[in-house]
């Protein structure tokens, strides 16, 4: 339409002989609606995007930490102890509850550990053996020592130390899956 | 189609190609497309008598349209039609997604906004007696837009699932079975069954997302096109065959117009949906015997009258008068042959309009002043009203997956269960069986093995596993008496 206005000459003659100037009047009106509806589409467009962007922008699976109890309960260790902790994740609109267990345990220099008791190996639930005082994998006999630490066996690391935090008195997990059978521990969700 | 003076919809086609001075980009393209032909097609529509603001409603509802159109699509990206999701997506785009609240009640306002504007339009082509004159095909397309418009409007409004959805659709679908002889089995139709359920969601989602929606693209296609064939009628003392009054193109002053009944659309809208934004109620509770259900503002006049005709008069209220009512619309281009255009030389067919009009406002401020002055029913809406508005101020609170359910359902059954499920996790056999027995790549699911396994045959193979389960890895299982009857039990429950 611009050209159109810019080369008269090129168009077709208008009948009457103002017609040049209805022309132009049309496309600077034309160029007007189409720079109004423009900038009224691009900004109708913004919920439209926000929405759809939603998930990007925000947070919408979530595993929440876990509550493993209170502090003071687990001051006086003398050997690991299991918990199961519920989980809950979120997943958009939904959320699935489920449990796991841990053990809440002591490092070298008695600070507290909470160690997940899925075997880096090959992922089995490692049970405490009191007898032993040895972390005892059933599946294919891997052992740890009390603070995780790898003894012997096929696993080719310690057992995983979870992230906690304390709040209010009560001592919180962040329970996440690593990878098996690698020598580094490696979050995999 | 004859063009009236000063008109030059195909001139550059008369002329072969568009200029060569057309250089770039939208010179190639339009010489490749034409794309300046069909935008001159379509802002030199020749309007007889030139622009007015009647004729600027049709338009109008072109841009509702879209907008329903976009605003679906977007709802659709967390919409979730079935009766255990509907509800929690829903509150889900209304409470945590960023503008879910605005466009949702968008999709809910602009389906109140067509109704308006499609009466508007309805309203504007009646008075003026646009349908006359070779305009049959064109009032006859509009008549079932309006049909499929108003079937929008009732297949949306379950999809919330919510208890004021719930039970307007359950009343709507009961009032279908009305109808003498196959009333009951179009209910059934519609319902998916006797009752109300998620397979009338499947249903009425699938006729709200797909079917209607595509009816309409193709009846809006030949709405238009028919009147661009016939041409705009122009106003009320122009020959609906042969307009005489000189022609004004659709571009710029009718567009113009148009273009401020968009805007008033645009502002209207947005400042209703970001002040009172549309709520959703608490979920629909099926057994609530108490809820008093009300349908949408539009559909209040169909509810009351309803109301008028039971027994064996309901065949003349519910069929007889509804039928020749319709036929009646449908058939006015054929019935009104007259050339007269002029509403106060249409003294019947005016008469008719204000009847039925007045009729409809009738019946929806009975409707409305009924419940308000019983005080049973007006102390119940109130209650529910209070009960959405509660809800709407609650936080959203996510769906509990069934998977976990199940797991803390046995936990709550049987303590000997609960016990064995301790056992099962504590034994690591759910880093082979999954956990609650779903089974995993190593091991197989345990779900169900009760019917096929005694517990004896369990604790059996528990302590002795087969060559089969050898193999695959199971060791012996080596436990109290106690522990493994609480262990048999647990796998016992899976299910």
């Amino acid at each position: 339409m611009l050209d159109r206005a810019g080369n008269p000459e090129n168009t077709i003659p208008e009948p009457s002989p103002s017609g040049l100037s209805i022309e132009s009047r049309r496309s600077f009106l034309g160029v007007l609606l189409a720079l109004g509806s423009f900038f009224v589409g691009t900004l109708l467009s913004v919920p439209l995007i926000r929405f759809a962007l939603f998930p990007l922008l925000r947070r919408t699976t979530d595993l929440k930490n876990s509550p493993v109890g209170k502090l003071d309960d687990f001051t006086s260790l003398t050997e690991p102890v299991m918990r199961t902790i519920e989980i809950e994740q979120v997943d958009g609109w939904r959320k699935a509850i489920s449990e796991k267990a841990v053990y809440v345990t002591k490092n070298s220099q008695g600070q507290l550990r909470v160690l997940t008791s899925i075997c880096p190996h090959l992922g089995c639930t490692v049970p405490w053996n009191k007898e032993k005082h040895q972390f005892v994998c059933p599946c294919h006999g891997a052992t740890f020592a009390a603070d995780g630490t790898r003894v012997s066996g096929p696993s080719l690391r310690g057992m995983d130390t979870l992230e906690t935090s304390v709040e209010d008195g009560q001592l919180l997990v962040r329970f996440q899956y690593f990878r098996q059978l690698v020598s580094d521990k490696e979050v995999i969700g | 189609m004859e063009l009236p003076k000063g008109m030059h919809a195909t001139t550059s086609r008369d002329h072969g190609a568009p200029p060569l001075s057309q250089a770039g980009l939208w010179g190639w393209l339009n010489r490749r497309t034409g794309l300046d032909d069909l935008l001159r097609v379509a802002l030199d529509e020749p309007i007889p008598g030139g622009a007015r603001f009647a004729y600027i409603f049709g338009s109008g509802l072109l841009f509702i349209f879209i907008s329903q159109v976009i605003t679906g699509i977007f709802l659709a990206l967390y919409y979730v039609p079935s009766a255990d999701h509907a509800h929690t997506t829903v509150a889900y785009i209304t409470k945590v997604v960023t503008a879910g609240s605005f466009l949702r009640s968008l999709h809910a306002y602009g389906a109140s906004a067509m109704v308006v504007v499609l009466f508007l339009h309805l309203s504007q082509t009646y008075i003026y007696g646009s349908y006359k004159g070779r305009r049959e095909l064109l009032w006859l397309s509009g008549c079932v837009l309006f049909g499929l418009v108003l079937a929008m409007a009732f297949t949306g409004y379950l999809l919330p699932w919510d208890q004021r959805a719930y039970f307007a659709t359950a009343v709507g679908t009961n009032a279908v079975s009305e109808v003498p002889w196959m009333g009951e089995s179009i209910k059934r139709l519609m319902r998916g069954g006797t009752e109300m359920g998620t397979l009338t969601i499947s249903r009425f989602f699938v006729a709200h997302v797909f079917l209607i929606p595509a009816g309409i693209f193709a009846l809006v296609a030949s709405h238009i096109f028919l009147f661009r064939k016939a041409g705009a009628a122009g106003p009320v003392k122009e020959d609906p065959y042969h307009p005489k009054q000189e022609a004004e193109p659709f571009y710029p002053r009718q567009v113009l117009m148009d273009l401020s009944l968009t805007a008033l659309l645009i502002t209207g809208l947005g400042l209703l949906c970001f002040f009172v934004p549309i709520e959703l109620g608490p979920p629909a509770n099926p057994a609530d015997a108490q809820y008093i259900p009300r349908p949408e503002w539009y559909y209040l006049p169909i509810f009351q009258w309803l109301k008028y005709w039971h027994g064996s008069a309901a065949i003349v209220g519910v069929l007889v008068i509804p039928t020749l009512l319709v036929l009646a619309i449908l058939a006015l281009p054929f019935l009104d042959r007259g050339i007269e255009r002029r509403p106060w030389k249409r003294p019947a067919a005016m008469g008719a309009y204000a009847f039925v009009v007045f009729s409809l406002l009738g019946l929806g401020f009975r409707s409305q002043y009924l419940d308000r002055h019983d005080s049973g029913v007006a102390q119940q809406l109130a209650k529910q009203q209070a009960e959405e508005g509660e809800y709407a101020r609650k936080p959203f609170e996510p769906e509990l997956s069934s998977a976990s359910l199940a797991a803390a359902n046995v936990a709550l059954a049987d303590p000997l269960a609960a016990k064995g499920k301790t056992i099962f996790e504590a034994q690591s056999c759910n880093a082979c069986h999954g956990d609650g027995g779903v089974g995993t790549a190593a091991a197989p699911a345990l779900i169900g093995i009760g019917t096929k396994f005694s517990p004896d045959r369990l604790a059996e193979v528990f302590k002795h596993p087969t060559a089969k389960m050898n193999a695959g890895g199971m060791p012996p299982i080596d436990l109290p008496p106690d522990d493994l009857k609480a262990l048999i039990a647990y796998v016992e429950s899976l299910k």
